[in-house]
């Protein structure tokens, strides 16, 4: 097996490469960015061979390496990769050296450290897409907790403590249910092993009683919609994003708002079929309500960065609708739409940070006739806001429509009133586009602001790039995604035992528990 | 038969030039602007007239001749492809865009060559021809949504071109939105039918939906669903009652592009939209009648608007949503391709109105005010003489383009089976204004005593770049009609005869009351009366008698004034939309959910945590002995917590 490292390299790369950082001296600023950069550069080459020998039709796990790690409770170092966390994975490692390069200037304390809690989470969050043990995914999502932590409460703005502190506090309450829910995996199946745990599942040899599932469906789902972040949790979000660095926040837009979609596909779904179809209309209606509202709220935010916090809110519940539609479309759609948002808000956080650099400030009000300035800056800014906005050749409209279309072959009334939301992204976007570059210039010392200089221009043109690519040529990216989202659906497929307990059929059986006896015991003393 | 195997060269051309004005026009001098901005225009032309004389050869049975380039979106079992085709109703869209394109290109290198921003000025336009080439070459819905969105963006970014204005930018915002509004309507269109019909390729869907029965009797079913969803695009992208309200401020705009994109062209492709959708509307009579009512409602309305404006832009603003209402209400009464002529002739003359009304403009150094105007007509003479040709056309003199459009129109809303006399005496109501707002506009411009500052302004005939469109544009406007004669004056109606193959789907027009050319003739010279009417009253308001306009807004100075104001549309949609939305927006959802309710509740809890650990603080109390017992305490909770598996079936057993 030629690739059978690859994953490990992968997931590893940027957490030695930060160890090789702490040995450089912490004044040696330069080298220090440039070594950041060169590994930040060369993982995202590495991560490009995962294209390579990707096998297009297959749905399951692929450079799938699996090795005993603890043998009670068994725990395994468990890692693989399919259609729905290879670009996922890409993302990660295209957005950090970007957020890196992005850092260049304007982190002038403690650089070393920002630079070594930049790539440690990039190691969790690559490996909290890889990871296919329960256990070890944890670790990897609370170890990505950290370092986000810190890069928002020591480079942050002046609220970042207050901003830092709830971003923990709701993403720990989120995990610590998950972890009951894990726990509680564990206890009826024997086993942390995800593809196990879902074999055991899927083939009823494990069946979960009604509420159970429900229950577990419910600890899973809470931690994921806090990431996400689904309305009425998202509160953390918009804070987070004022108070973060530009890189922070980039990070957490563009990636780590990815882990709550992406938890919601790999385990929400495919465990707890009949507790995701029940529950699909409630998670809707908040989808629903976080696109339209996110949307109207971005719409009257005078401060940029929260703009795009809450625009985020909107985008989100497009991702969160079409992974609930449970339709192949709309779940495609979902995980496009989970590229496209990384990388159009990341390049629109990137946009607001260098306007942050010139001038230290957020607030639209502060700006005002950029474009005579700065022409190169604003018709990107304009590009960004486009894609964003989700016009056709541009990227956002492929994952928008997909999951419209989608959710509209499930549900025609989710799907309308869903894209009023395509409506009000062009009002929140063309409105702050306008108040910050066109007309005259309001500010006097805006007059002077120079325009995108070369390094800004290569973060920009690649984004750009990535943009239109992924807008006119959607097609490589889809045909890769294809068979796992077709597979998310059959993996909730079930025996008709599993139909019949949900409709309380009486000859069902709660099959809980991994013993028998107790099982039987169960049935015996007639326990629904 | 090398364009009919690339038909992408068509688009590309623009797209091309746009590019390459883009990325590198900044650096280059206007010559070199020129040739790319104009010189892809032009090829383009040149590979339309090419691609039209290999289609003219196809045989019957290859037509619609489609191209598929490559897949731009698949997902299950839905795709999207980059597919390209033509077909007759293609032909005609080609000539327009191309042609007229073409000669606003030229125009544009006199009008705006002491402009800043030129090189963005002919990307801008590029970019928006290889859209609409697009749009009108697609060969199924997701591609035409592309041309569709696309367009509106160059429009945007055009409107918004004098981007240091406010009210520019405003306007092109403005545009965008209330596009958007419709569009939403397109994509439930478009979604909708590819649940029904499995797909969104014009081919599969149309023959699908021929075979459904016709949708009668008031029942909204799929067909009219899809009909009326289409038709809420088309309203927002042509600018109809009730989102016509971005086109009068889209004038902010360069004049060029007022002609091109807010005139002759992108205005235009809801009409396209409808009668490429035909099969859709000609199973749906309830949309039929939805769109003939829009269409003749908008023609009436808009017409009494431009009554009264006093920029001259502004009147050819409400005079387009006039004329598009007209292609609506032909639209409407199954007459398509009569809707589609009165496209292609309206693109001549309000192309000419709008580009030589930028001679004026140009002329008088940027007065656009009717007011300080007149007696120009010495002083300009070709721009007056081609400007009155445009104006018989659009007010339907006799044997001008604009008189065999509108005539088969009004006829057609008279006799079809969808039409009635309601809808005929709308049009010919409107018909009666637009000659009257037409010729006021002509005479209060070129006539009677020079009202300008003629010491300030350089009065002057525009460079040749920008009078040879002019000149072409209308012997185009006079002679343009008469390919669509029809046989009563002794023409061929070449025009219908060249589309019916792709309207021929049910025959509609068979079906008319044979009432012969009697009938015909009398609503012809009715509506020449009429005209002569509109025409008369303009002469004797505005020449005869110039005071009487100022006495007659004064002693009816209500409806003066509503006229004036538009009706108080955009304040009352202030009022009712914007205002609300953003006040609910900020008080409301912000304020109070996120920042109260949502975030409160947290704070509300970490409030309550903090007092919590303030409590637990207090534990630490030093004594050994507590200590102990919560040890104790931890330890009970923490046996159980770990045995909770192997207890909890035995408690499930006991319960």
């Amino acid at each position: 097996m030629p690739n059978s490292y690859l994953l490990t390299v992968i997931t590893f790369l940027p957490l030695a490469g930060s160890a090789a950082l702490l040995l450089l001296r912490g004044d040696d600023h330069a080298w220090i960015r440039r070594l950041a950069l060169v590994v930040a550069l060369a993982e995202f080459i590495i991560s490009l061979l995962l294209l390579r020998g990707f096998d297009t039709a297959s749905p399951f796990y692929q450079f799938e390496e699996r090795r005993a790690w603890m043998t009670s409770p068994p725990i395994y170092y468990h890692l693989g990769v399919y259609g729905i966390s290879l670009f996922l994975v890409l993302l990660t490692t295209f957005l950090t050296p970007l957020a890196l390069l992005a850092s260049w200037t304007s982190i002038a304390k403690r650089v070393r450290e920002f630079f070594v809690m930049l790539l440690v989470l990039e190691t969790g969050m690559i490996g909290v897409f890889l990871a296919l043990d329960l256990f070890l995914f944890f670790l990897f999502w609370e170890a990505m907790l950290l370092p986000m932590y810190f890069l928002i409460g020591i480079w942050g703005h002046e609220r970042r403590i207050y901003a830092a502190v709830k971003f923990v506090l709701f993403t720990m309450a989120g995990s610590v249910l998950m972890l009951v829910g894990m726990l509680w995996l564990y206890n009826v199946t024997g086993s942390f092993d995800l593809p196990v745990i879902q074999g055991l599942l899927q083939s009823g040899q494990v069946g979960l009683a009604p509420r159970a599932e429900l229950l577990l469906f419910g600890a899973f789902f809470l931690a994921f919609a806090i990431k996400v972040p689904l309305f009425p949790l998202h509160t953390w979000l918009p804070d987070a994003h004022v108070e973060a660095p530009t890189a922070g926040s980039v990070i957490l837009a563009g990636v780590l708002l990815k882990m709550g979609t992406y938890g919601l596909l790999r385990f929400c779904l495919p465990l707890f079929p009949e507790a995701s179809r029940r529950m699909a209309p409630y998670v809707a209606t908040l989808a629903i309500i976080g696109i339209i509202y996110g949307a109207l709220v971005a719409m009257v935010q005078p401060d940029l960065k929260k703009l795009i916090a809450y625009s985020s809110v909107s985008h989100l519940g497009f991702v969160v609708l079409g992974i609930f539609a449970l339709n192949t479309i709309s779940i495609e759609g979902s995980i496009y739409q989970m590229l496209n948002h990384g990388v159009s808000t990341g390049a629109l956080f990137l946009l607001a940070g260098m306007l942050y650099d010139r001038r230290h400030t957020h607030l639209i009000s502060e700006f005002g006739g950029l474009a005579t300035p700065m022409p190169v800056l604003s018709a990107l800014f304009l590009f960004v806001c486009l894609s964003s906005l989700g016009l056709p050749m541009l990227n956002g409209f492929v994952g928008e429509f997909l999951i419209l279309l989608g959710t509209y072959g499930h549900n025609a009334r989710w799907a309308t009133f869903a894209a009023t939301g395509v409506i009000l992204s062009a009002i929140y976007l063309l409105w702050a586009y306008q108040r910050v570059f066109f007309g005259g210039v309001t500010v006097e010392r805006n007059r002077a602001l120079p325009d995108a200089s070369r390094r800004e221009r290569v973060i920009l043109f690649s984004m750009a790039a990535v943009i239109l690519w992924m807008g006119i040529g959607s097609a490589p990216f889809t045909r890769r995604m294809e068979a796992s989202s077709e597979h998310v659906l059959t993996q909730m497929q079930r025996p008709s035992s599993y139909e019949a307990r949900w409709n309380g059929t009486p000859q069902s059986a709660p099959l809980e528990g991994k013993l028998p006896v107790l099982a039987v015991a169960q049935e015996r003393a007639g326990h629904p | 038969m090398l364009l009919l195997h690339h038909l992408w060269i068509i688009p590309a051309l623009p797209l091309l030039g746009a590019a390459l004005n883009g990325l590198f026009g900044a650096r280059w001098s206007k010559r070199e602007i020129d040739a790319v901005g104009v010189g892809t225009a032009g090829l383009a032309f040149a590979a339309a007239l090419e691609l039209i004389r290999e289609f003219s050869r196809l045989p019957a049975d290859q037509i619609p001749w489609v191209k598929p380039y490559f897949s731009w979106i698949i997902a299950g079992n839905f795709r999207a492809g980059f597919d390209l085709q033509i077909d007759q109703l293609t032909v005609v869209m080609l000539l327009v865009v191309t042609g007229v394109g073409w000669i606003i290109h030229i125009y544009s290198t006199g009008y705006m060559a002491h402009e800043g921003g030129y090189p963005r000025f002919f990307a801008y336009m590029n970019l928006f021809m290889f859209f609409m080439l697009v749009l009108v070459m697609a060969a199924n819905y997701p591609l035409l949504f592309v041309g569709w969105e696309g367009v509106g963006l160059s429009s945007y970014l055009l409107i918004g071109f004098y981007f240091l204005k406010k009210s520019a930018s405003d306007a092109g915002k403005k545009a965008f939105i209330v596009n958007r509004i419709g569009d939403f309507g397109f994509m439930l269109a478009i979604f909708l039918i590819f649940r029904t019909f499995g797909s969104a390729d014009f081919e599969p869907v149309f023959h699908g939906a021929a075979r459904m029965p016709v949708e009668s009797g008031g029942q909204i079913g799929l067909l009219t669903t899809i009909s009326l969803l289409l038709l809420a695009g088309a309203i927002g992208k042509s600018a109809q009652l009730p989102l016509y309200v971005w086109l009068p401020d889209a004038m902010e705009g360069p004049t060029p592009v007022s002609a091109l994109i807010h005139a002759a062209t992108m205005v235009t492709a809801g009409v396209y939209v409808v009668a490429r959708s035909h099969v859709f509307y000609l199973h749906a009579p309830m949309a039929m009648t939805a769109v003939a009512v829009i269409g003749g409602l908008t023609a009436l309305y808009a017409a009494t608007i431009g009554l009264v404006q006093t920029d001259i832009k502004r009147v050819l603003a409400y005079s387009t949503v006039s004329q598009l209402g007209y292609m609506f209400l032909a639209c409407g009464v199954g007459a398509f391709s009569a809707g589609i002529f009165h496209l292609f002739t309206h693109a001549f003359f309000k192309a000419l109105l709008f580009l030589a009304a930028g001679s004026v403009i140009h002329a008088l150094g940027g007065e656009q005010d009717l007011r300080r105007m007149g007696g120009l007509r010495q002083k300009i003479p070709w721009t007056y003489w081609t400007m009155l040709m445009a104006t018989l056309a659009i007010a339907g003199a006799p044997g001008l383009s604009g008189f065999f459009s509108k005539d088969t129109i009004l006829f057609q809303a008279r006799v079809s089976p969808y039409g009635s006399s309601l809808l005929w005496t709308l049009g010919l109501s409107a018909a009666l204004l637009t000659a009257f707002y037409m010729f006021r506009l002509v005479f209060l411009t070129f006539h009677g005593a020079p009202r300008y500052d003629a010491h300030a302004a350089h009065v002057h005939e525009p460079p040749k770049n920008m009078l040879v469109p002019l000149v072409v544009l209308a012997i185009f406007s006079v002679a343009g009609g008469w390919m669509a004669a029809p046989a009563l004056f002794g023409g061929v109606d070449y025009f219908e005869h060249y589309l019916a193959p792709v309207f021929e789907g049910p025959k509609t027009l068979e079906s008319l009351p044979v009432e012969g050319n009697g009938l015909e003739l009398l609503l012809a010279g009715v509506a020449v009366g009429v005209a002569a009417l509109g025409f008369l009253a303009a002469w004797w308001f505005y020449i005869r008698r110039p005071q009487t306009p100022e006495r007659l807004a004064e002693t009816i100075h209500a409806p003066y004034t509503l006229l004036f104001h538009k009706y108080y549309v955009d304040e009352l949609y202030d009022l009712l939309f914007v205002r609300p939305l953003v006040w609910a927006s900020t008080r409301l959802l912000w304020r109070v959910v996120d920042e109260g309710a949502v975030d409160g509740s947290v704070n509300g809890v970490a409030h309550t945590a903090r007092r919590l650990g303030d409590r637990v603080r207090r534990l630490h109390s030093g004594n050994t002995r507590s200590y102990a017992a919560w040890v104790v305490v931890g330890a009970v909770l923490f046996t159980t917590l770990f045995l909770w598996p192997l207890l909890r079936p035995l408690v499930w057993t006991v319960r």
